[in-house]
């Protein structure tokens, strides 16, 4: 096969990366053009990222329970009742604001493990005991707040969800210099993370990325950080957030594709018979993921309710469903064993952008659901169709 | 018009790559119960979804005559409306539906198109009267036994005006009692002019009803003896099913046994739905180190459910039993514990069982032993690729690369794969369960060397095989398991086909008497 073939056959065989990729830039592109501009201007990528985290946050997690095979419906009301528990900590109770993070965290914890144990070790399909959680804590967190919304948060609290790192320039730089900073280290490390892995696979003799392909993609890559870097730093710096988010996706990419936790867990999704033949302890996995799914949910409950600096009954409704969606928009398969981190975040970033854009343009909110649903759909048919041609099982 | 109501003529079934059936020719009597006998795979099943119309009119050669009109089925439909019934080993009722509406599934008793439920149940009572069973048409499927379901499919099948009823292991999941009664009702039936085809692998009961018994091996028809003129044996019929020839299809191998490794002792599994049943029951085996042993039993003799149950529990309720590993009792309540000490197994369906089809080989070969390649909980990826793609070349794994997905090889090929991550958990004692099943003949051979390098090296292996002269030729003493119990341990040099199918037809009677 020719070298042009071969690297054609590469670039086929990676189509639904592509594709994805191809899909968030021509959104952007679309969007940049159909507001004269806006959605790209400084204070609206600040916003977008911000105002998108926590269904970021969620879809991190929502990622890995889809990747095993299983769902999780209630992460919106454990969201509400972990705010709800915040506002009572802070406001009632005055427990300082970082206990309270750390307590809301464990809380979280335990509400996976509730619904952990049904799942994993009374075998009721996590779509029932997840529906049930959706409704148990709706109550509880009505319970909890009487109905009542709790307002305001400590400013160190509201840090978390609407904060931004401190200005090294004293607000009159034109370049914010510690995201500028940041920015960097994160395009070399990136720069630098790839060119090692291809070193290394080299090493081993199971490179068959084109060059080609592989320099485009780090050029690509580093362009894009950048290019975020240069519009944040030219607004308010970095988002508190942001960091938040970039560490969840870096540490949860590597523990699912380098850690033996990350592995059972795709064993799971894959063949569960086949993974329980293999020595794979399948029950404990499926706990320890809601345990994880939990801690994540209560993460993006905090997050919210700092952002709105609001504990409110109704935070959180149809949450999961953005960040179901967004899994599968970021290539995840409905039957599990297929999935990838940064896939969800992407796909996270392609429903934010059609927000956020439908918004700017003044789109109804009826006309913004028609829109998602339909995107969401075409991913999903994209996929099949793709497995299909390609003699799929 | 002939005595004969069927005649099947020179049906020739090709798969890809597999001819199923070659020149097979069938001709049953009317009124007559005909039996068909083989080894599994021999091509009895694809035999009768031809003549049923699963595999439709123009996917096979040759002619099915039925009552003198050559007839093209393109579906069960067209075979059903043509009086051919056929009743699969798995029963096809719908659990949660009553009786009667399981009879009329499909063929409902209407009226403009609303359910007349009055005809549907009185309707039922005769049917189910005409099999002898007195139950209410109103009980749901789910609360009767798996004896009374057989014949609510019987009486399913009377409702469709049945002139050829075909029943593919009718007593293979019955009790004694329930298999003498459905036994009785094909007599009787046959009284009232219904012609059955009967599958089976107890020879006993062939003997008990069969007017004819037709043998079919390696898909072509061996022979059709009579069974009330000759003096036909249940000895001759096994000697038609196995004498096929032995030829060099196994690698030369002198093995070298040494102390005994693994012994398994009065090991008893209970179904894990029908907690009454024992589908292991008392059997104790051992292996030594070096040593291939081989157990042979038919479908549904409990081979695959004693190799899983022993194996980390994976199978069955109720379990009792001890396993000693060179001479201390183990545990292997647990798939890991059973890892642990040693043992491996290698499933009978890899597709389902032994891989994850959507992922590589390296990912599969490494899976039962990631901690080798981890540290701290993270696996080097790199040696990994080292270890999968050493595996690739020492068992000759056809694939461009460890990164190729299992789904896309080919059986033989997922079966070295399945090998590899059970050579790279390094155990002391591998079960390797139809290790053969669905490979061609290359790659059969290849696996037979894979089998006795492993014996080589010190390991005991325990093979499950279907096929007796596979065993014959790899094993170095062979078991054989008969309804959950073992009934012989036959040396190498005293093994032949016919004495292993006799202990592995044994029934229980016979056992104590």
């Amino acid at each position: 096969m020719s070298a042009f073939g071969s690297a054609l056959n590469y670039l086929a065989g990676q189509l639904r990366q592509i594709g994805l990729f191809i899909a968030l830039i021509a959104i952007i592109i679309f969007f940049q053009v159909a507001t004269d501009g806006i959605t790209l201007k400084p204070i609206n990528v600040s916003n977008l990222i911000v105002q998108n985290s926590y269904i970021l946050i969620l879809a991190v997690g929502m990622v890995m329970i889809i990747i095993a095979g299983h769902i999780d419906l209630s992460v919106g009301s454990v969201v509400a009742f972990v705010g709800a528990m915040a506002g009572v900590m802070i406001t009632q109770w005055n427990i300082p604001w970082w206990l309270a993070i750390i307590l809301c965290l464990i809380l979280g914890a335990l509400v996976g493990m509730w619904q952990g144990f049904w799942i994993a070790y009374f075998n009721i399909p996590a779509f029932i005991v997840t529906l049930a959680g959706m409704l148990t804590f709706r109550g509880l967190t009505q319970i909890t707040l009487q109905n009542e919304q709790i307002s305001p948060f400590p400013t160190q609290f509201r840090a978390l969800g609407s904060g931004f790192l401190p200005d090294l320039g004293g607000g009159t730089s034109f370049l914010e210099p510690l995201t500028v900073g940041l920015g960097l280290l994160a395009t070399l490390l990136l720069v630098g993370q790839g060119i090692r892995a291809r070193l290394a696979r080299k090493k081993y003799d199971v490179e068959d990325e084109p060059f080609a392909w592989f320099l485009t993609k780090l050029v690509f890559t580093a362009a894009l950080i950048l290019l975020i870097t240069y519009l944040l730093a030219s607004y308010r710096g970095t988002p508190i957030v942001l960091i938040v988010l970039g560490v969840l996706t870096v540490v949860y990419s590597a523990v699912m594709a380098r850690s033996v936790f990350g592995r059972h867990v795709y064993a799971l999704g894959g063949n569960l018979n086949a993974a329980a033949l293999s020595g794979v302890k399948t029950k404990r996995v499926t706990f320890q993921l809601f345990i994880n799914m939990g801690v994540i949910s209560a993460l993006a409950g905090l997050v919210f309710t700092a952002q709105l600096n609001l504990a409110n009954p109704k935070a959180g409704d149809g949450f999961e469903l953005d960040a179901i969606a967004a899994v599968f928009i970021g290539g995840a398969a409905v039957t599990g064993g297929i999935g990838t981190v940064t896939g969800a975040i992407i796909g996270g970033l392609i429903i934010g952008i059609l927000n956020n854009g439908m918004s700017i343009l003044g789109v109804g909110t009826e006309y913004q659901q028609l829109i998602k649903g339909l995107v969401l759909l075409a991913a999903v048919a994209f996929d099949v169709y793709n497995k299909r041609r390609s003699g799929g099982r | 018009m002939t005595t004969n109501i069927l005649e099947m003529r020179n049906i020739t079934k090709t798969f890809p790559g597999v001819k199923a059936l070659q020149d097979v020719s069938l001709a049953v009597q009317r009124g007559h119960i005909h039996a068909i006998c083989g080894e599994n795979g021999a091509g009895k099943s694809t035999l009768m979804k031809v003549l049923s119309g699963v595999y439709p009119a123009g996917t096979y050669e040759g002619d099915i005559v039925l009552e003198d009109q050559t007839v093209e089925f393109k579906s069960i439909n067209d075979s059903e409306a043509a009086g051919v019934v056929i009743i699969h080993q798995e029963l096809a009722l719908s659990p949660y539906l009553s009786i009667a509406e399981n009879i009329f599934l499909g063929n409902e008793q209407q009226k403009n198109g609303w359910i007349d439920w009055n005809k549907t149940n009185l309707e039922a009572s005769k049917l189910l009267a005409r099999v002898g069973l007195k139950d209410n048409p109103i009980t749901k499927v789910m609360d009767i036994g798996v004896g009374k379901q057989q014949l609510v499919e019987i009486a399913k099948a009377l409702s469709k005006e049945v002139k050829l009823l075909i029943l593919d292991e009718p007593t293979a999941a019955l009790n004694d009692e329930d298999s003498a009664h459905l036994l009785d009702l094909i007599l009787h039936l046959k009284g009232q002019g219904i012609t059955s085809i009967i599958i089976s692998h107890k020879l006993n009961e062939i003997k008990a009803i069969a007017d004819e018994v037709t043998i079919i091996r390696d898909g072509k028809t061996i022979e059709t003896l009579d069974m009330h003129s000759d003096q036909i044996s249940e000895d001759r019929i096994i000697k038609g099913m196995v004498g096929r020839d032995l030829e060099s299809r196994y690698p030369d191998h002198t093995p070298k046994i040494g102390e005994e490794i693994l012994r398994v002792e009065n090991w008893t599994v209970h179904h894990p739905l029908d907690h009454e049943r024992k589908v292991v029951s008392n059997a104790s085996i051992s292996v030594k180190a070096g040593e291939i042993v081989g157990i042979a039993g038919l479908m549904g003799a409990g081979r695959t459910e004693f190799a899983m149950s022993v194996f980390g529990h994976s199978y069955g309720h109720n379990i009792s039993g001890k396993v000693f590993k060179n001479g201390t009792e183990i545990k292997t309540n647990t798939v890991s514990a059973a890892i642990e000490n040693g043992l491996a197994y290698a499933t009978e369906d890899r597709k389902h069982y032994g891989l994850n089809l959507i992922e590589d080989i390296k990912r599969n070969v490494s899976l039962a032993a990631l901690g080798k390649l981890s540290r701290a909980g993270w696996v080097d990826e790199n040696r990994e690729v080292v270890v999968a793609e050493g595996f690739r070349k020492s068992m000759n794994i056809k694939a461009p690369s460890v990164e190729a997905l299992t789904g896309k090889l080919s059986g033989g090929n997922q079966q070295k794969v399945v090998l590899s991550k059970w050579m790279f958990s390094d155990p002391d004692v591998l079960i390797l369960d139809e290790p053969t099943r669905g490979i061609d003949v290359g790659a059969k051979y290849e696996i037979y060397g894979i089998i006795n390098r492993l014996a080589d090296e010190g390991k005991g292996v325990i093979v499950i095989s279907s096929e007796l002269p596979e065993l014959l030729g790899i094993c170095d003493r062979i078991y054989t398991l008969s309804e959950g119990r073992i009934t012989a341990d036959v040396p190498r040099d005293q093994a032949t086909a016919e004495y292993l199918m006799q202990h592995m037809t044994q029934e229980r009677e016979k056992d104590h008497a």
